[in-house]
């Protein structure tokens, strides 16, 4: 049986998985229910100064009748009084000493403020801290939030004020909201922090209601942009984790993933890519706790088939396969093969390819069913037939090498070797 | 044992009759179904659907939303799309061949589906086709059934003047008369041929007989072309002796009692042999039992593997307590005082196919006697030949012989439906309409 305990940085969990600052940890009562269903720990919802929210403040994008791919908030940080936020920090510390108990932090923008915010969260029993400096709506416009994260200068000046105060981890919370994470990471590892964490959320315009004109989430006949988040960001999370997980400065400190977390198998590849532990938000807001039997039981289990005792023994093997593209083998090629026992004549396909790539797959007229073949010499090994394919394995692709060498672009140029065929 | 109306309750009747393919309850609910349609290229649905529905392009539409374009993607194809959702054996046509039975996955509900677009429409009255302005040019169909119903819609959209000629005092054919009333209400028939109708440019005259009220000479002289499509009608006999006794009723007419008369006023007997195993004889012996009769037992002169009907709807009558009784062919009916009370039947076995491809029922020296006091034969329907033959036009046994997809001998008139194919679904006679219709296009723009 695989051990998930997690360690990061001193901050022990019995798993990787964290609930992520939001209103899932904005108060004791979820906590507690969060800590019964198995969560590994929690980072508390943004404690900072007082702010007033609006009704409504969710919307969501929904894709071929699946609800939720993406869902998107025009929340601010918690709206509760900072004296019974610490209050209860201090209760579920108490009853699960065992559980990861990590602060949001966003203090007005001056030394004192930080300094005292710090010393009351340490206080109430915090185990480690999160720096949000990522969220992209409301705060912003008190110079807060995205408006430090996109700054490196101001985001390393921030930091440095943290740690001169901090007696415990400092995780600082990275937004997606800039051209490259790595330049506020650099500045924010330089200054100090003692881990990153990624990513916040993505500003977003979900869609607008084709009756009123108006965009979601509707307030009063207007809206705001939001922060996206949800299965629909995670890939855009995994490349930017691995730009950090790749730099040489960022990669020194260790990791908590954020993005689209929804099952064990996201966790995993988070951790592949470098992240120490998960932290998860919009599938349990879809599903509620109970998410996290499964996300532990599926982890375990992958683990245990794959040999690898303790997540640290996966941790970050990944990152070394994502290389530049000129360093991509040019001799590899792969060719589509449709097993035609497997295959339901749907037509996908064909279609796909003779519209929109290139002309690779032929058919021949049946009734009702066609049948689909591949012209091995048109297939460009691109994958799209096998990605649109509705049948696991009835579309593989097989390897044809052009010749046994490993042989790069910036090689092939040099050699004056031929470009593609047209 | 008696044959007698009125065995039930209403709200028995009323159970027993309703709906036996509901639609779907909720929009959520027709949207999990057509979210799970893989959308296919040059679909199998679409080429398995006589007239050629494109079915994932409306399906999508549901998803889409765009229900009005939904409908009119149906009604393009197969203006008799909403009542086709409710009768045609797509376990054979459409969903039949859904690539999801490939995968050994449950079909799209493609009728469910076309049914939730199509009676939208009707219920919000959509009109989804523009006439175009009128040429002046005028043609006559005979039946108001699917075929011709179809045949006039097109001509009518197409700026063509069309006048109906029908035989009953309501338009839809056999599917406002001879299909079960738990598949499609006479209500609902009427709806849908009004629906048709409400393009403009189509005149039914009702209870107008070719041969009877009209000529087919006094069409040809008053219209541009004349469009057959009078369908069949004739219960095809037995041929037995006791085939006269009082007890002894064909399926149509059976049929078309409950349809007209009311579930009350159909009398049905305690003990009912069902002839035959096509789909007119599964409705009859169905909806016997749900009339109220005790036993209903259906004989067929081949096996499982031979019988016209389909197995979901064989299943109905199973599921309806139906004993069926294989290789079996109706000797002879036996009567006491006029009325029937046993049938004799020759145990067949099967020999060589025939000229429909099936193998042949052959009789064996056996026999057997079933106590029945009603005998519905539903042994097929044929073409009225003598009209036919009596107006000159070519013809196989009384089915009207075409020189292309509608052209008949006799020039400017045209036919369609069950008149040429003897007797097929629904669908079939709408595909006809329209190929009809493209025909008389044709002649009359060359006039």
């Amino acid at each position: 049986m695989a051990d998930l305990s997690t360690n990061f940085l001193g901050i022990k969990s019995p798993n990787p998985y964290w609930l992520a600052s939001a209103p899932p940890t904005d108060k004791k009562y979820n906590v507690l229910r969060a800590f019964e269903a198995g969560w590994g720990g929690v980072v508390w919802k943004t404690l900072g100064s007082q702010v007033k929210n609006v009704s409504s403040r969710y919307s969501a994008v929904n894709f071929n009748g699946t609800r939720v791919m993406g869902l998107n908030n025009i929340e601010l940080i918690s709206d509760r009084p900072l004296d019974i936020n610490l209050k209860e920090i201090t209760e579920c510390v108490k009853l699960f000493p065992d559980r990861a108990m990590i602060v949001s932090l966003m203090a007005d923008n001056n030394r004192e403020s930080w300094h005292e915010l710090i010393k009351q969260c340490e206080d109430a029993g915090a185990m480690g801290f999160e720096l949000n400096f990522g969220c992209p709506h409301g705060m912003t416009e008190r110079g807060m939030g995205a408006a430090v994260g996109q700054d490196p200068e101001i985001a390393r000046m921030v930091v440095e004020w943290v740690m001169e105060k901090a007696t415990i981890p400092v995780i600082t919370k990275l937004t997606p909201n800039v051209h490259s994470v790595v330049p506020t990471g650099k500045a924010v590892v330089e200054a100090g922090t003692n881990a990153l964490s990624l990513i916040n959320t993505i500003q977003s315009v979900t869609g607008i209601d084709l009756d009123t004109f108006v965009p979601n989430p509707y307030v009063a006949g207007k809206s705001v942009y939001g922060g996206y988040c949800g299965p629909a960001v995670k890939p855009i999370a995994l490349k930017m984790l691995a730009s950090i997980s790749k730099n040489p400065v960022t990669n020194k400190v260790p990791i908590s993933g954020i993005g689209g977390i929804s099952t064990w198998r996201d966790a995993a590849e988070f951790m592949l890519l470098g992240a120490t532990s998960v932290q998860v938000c919009t599938a349990a807001m879809k599903h509620g706790f109970r998410i996290i039997e499964d996300m532990c039981d599926g982890l375990s289990n992958w683990m245990d088939e794959k040999g690898f005792k303790t997540t640290a023994d996966f941790i970050g093997k990944s990152v070394p396969t994502l290389t530049h593209w000129e360093d991509l083998d040019i001799n590899y090629h792969h060719i589509a093969k449709i097993n035609q026992d497997k295959c339901i004549h749907c037509g996908l396909c064909y279609i796909a390819c003779e519209d929109t790539s290139h002309q690779a797959i032929n058919i021949a007229q049946g009734k009702p069913y066609n049948t689909y073949t591949v012209k091995d010499e048109e297939c460009v090994g691109c994958n799209l037939c096998q990605l649109v394919c509705p049948v696991n394995g009835c579309i593989t692709m097989e390897e044809h090498r052009v010749a046994p060498e490993y042989i790069n672009w910036k090689e092939w140029q040099a050699k004056g070797l031929p470009l593609n065929d047209h | 044992m008696s044959i007698q109306n009125s065995r039930l309750t209403a709200t028995q009747y009323e159970q027993n009759f309703s709906d036996i393919h509901p639609p779907f309850e909720t929009k959520d609910a027709a949207l999990v179904e057509a979210n799970r349609c893989l959308f296919c290229y040059d679909a199998p649905c679409t080429k398995s659907c006589p007239t050629g529905i494109d079915v994932p392009k409306f399906i999508k539409q549901i998803t889409t939303d765009n229900i009005k374009g939904s409908a009119r993607t149906i009604f393009s194809s197969n203006i008799m799309g909403a009542g086709c959702s409710k009768v045609c054996p797509v376990e054979k046509l459409c969903e039949g061949s859904c690539v999801y039975n490939l995968m050994d996955e449950d079909p799209i509900p493609i009728a469910k589906l076309q049914r939730y677009s199509t009676e939208t429409a009707m219920e919000q009255k959509w009109q989804l086709f523009t006439r175009k302005s009128a040429t002046g040019k005028k043609v006559a169909v005979v039946g108001a059934g699917p075929a011709g119903l179809s045949c006039a819609h097109v001509l009518a959209r197409e700026g063509v003047d069309v006048t109906i000629y029908e035989k009953e005092s309501l338009g839809g054919g056999l599917m406002t008369y001879g299909i079960a009333a738990y598949k499609v209400t006479p209500q609902f028939c009427k709806e849908e041929v009004d629906y048709i109708l409400s393009i403009g440019g189509i005149n039914i005259k009702y209870n107008q007989e070719l041969g009877k009220n009209i000529t087919l000479d006094e069409l040809k002289k008053g219209y541009d072309a004349v469009y057959l499509a009078f369908g069949v009608g004739l219960a095809r006999q037995l041929d037995i002796p006791g085939e006269q006794l009082d007890g002894v009723v064909d399926a149509i007419s059976f049929i078309y009692d409950i349809r007209s008369k009311g579930y009350d006023k159909v009398a049905v007997g305690d003990k009912v042999a069902v002839i035959g195993m096509g789909m007119t004889a599964i409705d009859a012996a169905t909806q016997a039992k749900r009339l109220g009769a005790k036993e209903v037992t259906m004989l067929y002169r081949r096996t499982k593997e031979e019988m016209p009907c389909t197995q979901k709807e064989l299943d109905i009558a199973m599921l309806d307590g139906c004993e069926i009784i294989w290789l079996a062919a109706p000797k002879e009916v036996i009567g006491e005082q006029g009325k029937v009370k046993a049938l004799k039947s020759t145990v067949m076995k099967l020999g060589e196919p025939d000229a429909s491809g099936r193998r042949s029922p052959v009789a064996t020296n056996e026999e057997f006697t079933i106590e029945v006091d009603m005998v519905i034969k539903a042994a097929g329907q044929i073409p009225f030949e003598a009209m036919v033959t009596g107006n000159g036009l070519d013809n196989s046994n009384g089915k009207i012989k075409l020189k292309d997809k509608a052209a008949t001998n006799v020039a400017g008139v045209f036919a369609g439906g069950d008149c040429v194919n003897g007797g097929k679904e629904v669908v079939d006679a709408v595909q006809a309409g329209k190929d009809g219709a493209q025909a008389i296009l044709n002649y009359i723009n060359a006039l």
